[in-house]
């Protein structure tokens, strides 16, 4: 499975929807996710690319859609 | 050694439901719930100080402990909403008690302010006595005034909360505190002077969702305590949605999260004194069980208590 196809399961999982949003599309703005899911979007991110978000990073802008998220992963990289 | 006496607090008569908000502000009655639990919430009265919700939680308060204002050895008073610049309430409030040299000193910290309250009165205890810790906040002449921000306005409500830290007695010895401030996140939830409260409400909830229950595991595991050993989590009660959130990361059940935020929506620094004020008053405490008081807010500043009842 892809990454972005990882992403979007995680979105998937929590928004309980069978989503595809575009890759610059907000996941909050659009209905996709509420402000409540992002705590977990990121600890799903964290378990499911066996990484650490540190506090400093825990900016919503940066998990605000697909692009980003991707984004943010390749800065982890 | 540090014990919480009592709690007290004191609620405006006037409760504001969320029609009234509605009309006010033009948001949606249903929306305000889903997005916070809150219900409804408190207005105090044209003319009514924060000073007077401050004094009359205080009163309530030393009322429960059976003790007099004149007992005290040191003052605390948080609040974020005051309408000076300075003098901050606390000297004011120590006037309405009938102190006029028992030191009064203002902690305006915001939605942690109690918290903060209460763990430097803890250590200040030892050295001053009987310490008084108020929270009390008139948000709502701070978010109804233009511009009004209608999110933002409908979460608030006003409201005052009270806590006896004693060095010789009470219901439950303090085990552990713990204070953190982040600066760098100053910009997420502020209120400038002539200004609307100005708050990243996800930024908000992402940060807090995460440092308190780190706040709260970091209080416990100095005295060797989990989560699942605690009876009750008194939180700051700034929405149901991140109460929930929290007890869920820490695995414990929702039933000892008491809540009073769908009838007082959040008052701020007042809020967690005003829920532990009811969940004193109404629980069977059970000895040997701990309590963990925790908050979160503007600062960013946060940290979380642990006490042991006896």
């Amino acid at each position: 499975m892809s990454r972005q196809a990882r992403i979007l399961q995680i979105i998937r999982d929590l928004s309980q929807q069978d989503v595809t949003p575009g890759p610059d599309q907000s996941l909050f703005e659009s209905g996709i996710l509420d402000s409540f899911a992002l705590p977990d979007m990121v600890s799903a991110l964290e378990r499911e690319f066996s990484i650490s978000i540190p506090d400093s990073d825990l900016l919503p802008r940066k998990f605000e859609t697909l692009a980003r998220i991707e984004a943010y992963l390749d800065s982890r990289n | 050694m540090a014990w919480i006496r009592a709690f007290g607090s004191y609620l405006p008569e006037h409760v504001a439901t969320n029609a009234e908000l509605a009309s006010l502000t033009g948001a949606d009655s249903e929306w305000i719930v889903k997005v916070s639990g809150i219900e409804e919430r408190r207005f105090a009265r044209d003319g009514e100080q924060v000073e007077d919700l401050a004094a009359a939680a205080a009163r309530n308060c030393l009322e429960a402990a059976g003790m007099a204002a004149s007992d005290l050895g040191l003052l605390i008073v948080s609040c974020s909403s005051a309408e000076r610049r300075f003098p901050g309430p606390a000297s004011a409030v120590a006037h309405r008690l009938g102190l006029s040299v028992t030191p009064a000193i203002d902690l305006p910290v915001a939605s942690a302010g109690s918290l903060f309250g209460m763990a430097l009165a803890s250590q200040l205890t030892a050295a001053h006595g009987h310490v008084l810790v108020v929270g009390a906040e008139i948000m709502s002449r701070v978010l109804l005034r233009p511009p009004v921000n209608r999110d933002i306005a409908v979460l608030f409500g006003d409201g005052a909360g009270a806590c006896l830290i004693s060095p010789d007695g009470g219901f439950a010895r303090i085990l552990d505190s713990v204070l953190y401030s982040d600066g760098s996140l100053s910009e997420i939830l502020h209120l400038d002077l002539h200004d609307a409260l100005r708050m990243d409400g996800r930024a908000v909830i992402l940060q807090a969702a995460r440092k308190i229950p780190r706040a709260i595991d970091a209080a416990l595991s100095r005295s060797s305590l989990a989560p699942q050993q605690v009876q009750a989590f008194v939180l700051h009660q700034a929405n149901l949605n991140l109460i929930l959130k929290v007890a869920q990361t820490l695995g414990v059940g929702e039933e000892k999260f008491p809540s009073s935020v769908r009838r007082y929506g959040n008052t701020s620094s007042a809020s967690m004194l005003i829920a532990a004020a009811e969940w004193w008053t109404s629980a069977q405490i059970e000895p040997g069980a701990p309590v963990v008081f925790s908050a979160f807010g503007a600062g960013v500043h946060w940290g979380a208590l642990a006490a042991l009842p006896c």
